[in-house]
């Protein structure tokens, strides 16, 4: 059974006469797969994350999604968080007044409850986020600050891998996280995803630039055109957009669209 | 309750106060005359006046107020006992009903020359330092509460910090009241005096217990000289049916700093003005304050920041946490006079809105008669965030708890700025009791953000 199943998915932006942005994807996504989907502006990449993570702004308005075999849609945001789904934000949200320790251990919390297992206690969380913080190169004190508030974008990025690594999805979606990195925090960032790899996880990059890539090597590359998934290839595909932009795709695939 | 026209209440309420001998110099009784007669001219005001426009005293005018008495019964040590500081004080004195406790304040351990005692005792002995400050700095010709308050000049508390003077922990003015069986008003009366260089930090808590209608009505004063450093907190937290005026009259020096934090929890109506004069180059002023209002709760803050000397900057933030039908007013006024050349003020208000019927008055006033200044003012209200509740449900976070997240810490982005250990503390207590959140979501370690933020 696939971890993931998108069926012939459309979206449309949830407001009266709300535009259609996901207009028919189909995709599927085994465990121990990496599948990378470039794009252009515009053309409902990060959408599809937004849904795929639950978000209302977003109405779906035709097909389906299976997640480990059950109706993915029908469940609300933290639902789909606490069955292991995670969306590592392109703009991550800034939440003065509450500390980021605080807010991963009720995440942690939340999922374990939901799995029926213990709940940990504070020692025991930080156990469990020391190596993670050293992966992603976090200052120690950073537990203790507002989440992200007046963290460079370098910073909420690392912060988003960070988290990731402590919750540990089965699905992760990573929605244009080189998006505003230099070389070097994207590095870090990449490494530290790519080392969340297993053989029982499935990660779902969204991304303008084949830069990642070389760090988070995918399985299946795919090319998003107008709401739809029009071409896919191997990790070439992403070297052969970033070289030569879309431009080349549209032609070819221009019939279908 | 006994409903009269106006203000006759409180003129025999004068009458009868004028009666009790003691701690009347005859510089004050001149000034509590002038203060009544004021009061006795314009009567209490009308939402037909500009100042008073979103707030309708009437429920206060129409009820017939005695002055509230001693009180020696269990609820008043109670309730000092509950909203007390213990250790976490350098002082503590205690009122009941506007009257000095002693056998529920906590003695002093202040450095030499330091002076914190109730202004019925300052009074008394006619103390040198009342005479040059007490009722001199806030306005009794245009608030008629100011005015009616100083005709009841006799008790409250009066601090006094000599030259280059440092009290480490809080002085806390811990004003408790006991409703009894008809309503009273107290008017007590503060003054803080800091000479050259002194630095303390001063909290009034204004604290109400049990059930049954009460008014306070209170007046500080606080004169800061060249160099000096106040931190001030004002929380008030009186019972849901009391009312609670109050004016703050804050006079800077050169080079002094005031900081204020005001939080206002409790009482069914409350009206807030908080007047700061920039009376000497390079002061600065920092004024933030926070309302958590529910049910059918008003409260009101007005503040002035009058900037009458260049090169002073001044920073103002008020959040407004409003449920059920609660109202929240925010006038925010400042005033840079024509002399005040690089003034830099900020001003911002923020109201959450937890429900459709809570309603929130923010306006902004920039009033500026100089040319080289910076003022920037802003203003927002709505409910909670939802691209912030997104974040927290992706992260597994039930939907209603990020929303009681958010409001906490939307509140929070005030009380982490508050220095004062024990107010800040007891504030977030209270705030994550009131969302079911447990107390370890504080943030502990400020880091370098939240240093730079205090700073503001």
């Amino acid at each position: 059974m696939a971890l993931l199943e998108i069926k012939n998915l459309h979206a449309r932006v949830a407001a009266p006469g709300g535009r259609d942005i996901l207009k028919g994807v189909n995709l599927t996504i085994n465990a121990g797969e990496v599948h990378a989907i470039m794009g252009k502006n515009g053309s409902g990449k990060s959408t599809l994350a937004q849904v795929l993570a639950g978000r209302e702004a977003y109405e779906v308005t035709e097909g389906e999604v299976l997640y480990k075999g059950q109706n993915l849609l029908e469940l609300s945001a933290e639902e789909r968080a606490r069955e292991g789904v995670f969306l590592a934000f392109q703009y991550p949200v800034e939440i003065p007044g509450v500390s980021t320790s605080y807010f991963l251990k009720a995440a942690v919390n939340a999922v374990r409850k939901h799995r029926g297992e213990k709940e940990l206690d504070a020692a025991a969380f930080l156990k469990l986020v020391k190596d993670k913080m050293k992966l992603l190169k976090m200052e120690p004190s950073f537990m203790n600050r507002a989440i992200n508030e007046g963290f460079s974008g370098g910073e909420k990025k690392r912060n988003e891998i960070f988290q990731m690594a402590v919750m540990n999805p089965a699905l992760a979606l990573m929605d244009e996280t080189d998006s505003g990195l230099d070389v070097d925090a994207l590095k870090t960032v990449a490494e530290g995803a790519a080392s969340l790899r297993r053989p029982d996880n499935a990660i779902l990059v969204v991304t303008h630039y084949e830069r990642l890539l070389q760090y988070i090597v995918p399985d299946v590359v795919h090319v998003m055109m107008n709401g739809r998934l029009v071409m896919n290839g191997g990790k070439d595909l992403a070297i052969k957009v970033d070289t030569q932009g879309y431009d080349w795709v549209e032609k070819e695939v221009g019939q279908l669209v | 309750m006994t409903q009269v026209a106006d203000k006759t209440t409180h003129l025999s309420n004068f009458t009868q106060f004028r009666e009790v001998p003691g701690g009347s110099p005859s510089w004050l009784e001149a000034r509590r005359k002038a203060g009544i007669d004021r009061f006795d001219f314009i009567g209490f005001p009308t939402t037909r006046e500009e100042e008073w426009r979103h707030t309708n005293v009437a429920p206060i005018a129409k009820t017939a107020f005695k002055l509230a008495s001693r009180d020696s019964a269990a609820l008043a040590s109670e309730t000092a006992a509950r909203f007390g500081f213990g250790n976490d004080a350098a002082v503590e004195l205690v009122f009941v009903n506007g009257h000095y406790a002693p056998h529920l304040s906590r003695p002093a351990k202040l450095p030499r020359g330091v002076r914190a005692i109730s202004l019925a005792d300052a009074l008394e002995s006619d103390d040198a330092a009342l005479e040059p400050h007490l009722a001199r700095y806030a306005d009794v010709v245009k608030n008629p509460f100011v005015a009616l308050n100083a005709g009841f000049i006799r008790d409250g508390a009066f601090v006094h910090l000599p030259r280059g003077a440092t009290v480490e922990k809080p002085i806390h003015l811990l004003f408790v009241s006991t409703p009894s069986r008809e309503p009273a008003v107290a008017h007590p009366r503060v003054l803080v005096v800091a000479e050259e260089g002194a630095q303390a930090t001063v909290v009034e808590s204004y604290v109400g217990g049990g059930k049954g209608v009460y008014f306070t009505n209170a007046v500080t004063e606080i004169v800061a000289a060249p160099g000096a450093r106040i931190d001030h907190c004002k929380l008030q937290q009186e019972n849901l049916e009391a009312f609670h005026v109050a004016t703050m009259q804050v006079q800077l020096g050169r080079d002094s700093h005031f900081v204020s934090h005001s939080a206002s929890i409790g009482s069914r109506l409350t009206r807030n003005d908080l007047n700061v004069v920039m009376a000497g180059e390079h002061a600065d002023a920092t004024v933030n304050g926070l309302v958590l209002a529910t049910g059918e709760q008003h409260i009101d803050n007005h503040t002035l920041l009058d900037h009458a000397q260049p090169n002073c900057p001044s920073h103002e933030l008020y959040k407004h946490v409003l449920g059920a039908k609660s109202v929240g007013v925010f006038k925010g006024r400042i005033l840079v006079r024509q002399a005040a050349q690089k003034t830099d003020s900020k001003q911002t208000s923020k109201a959450l809105l937890l429900s459709d019927d809570a309603t929130m008055h923010s306006m902004p006033a920039l009033e500026i008669y100089a040319d080289d200044v910076k003022c920037t003012h802003g203003s927002s209200l709505g409910p909670v965030d939802e691209e912030q509740v997104f974040y927290l449900r992706t992260r597994g976070v039930g939907l209603e708890a990020a929303r009681h997240l958010m409001t906490y810490a939307f509140a929070a982005d005030i009380t982490r700025r508050i220095r004062v250990e024990p107010v800040r503390r007891r504030l977030e207590e209270y705030m994550a009791a009131q969302h079911g959140l447990p107390i370890d979501l504080r943030i502990t370690d400020l880091g370098a953000h939240d240093e730079a933020v205090r700073q503001l």
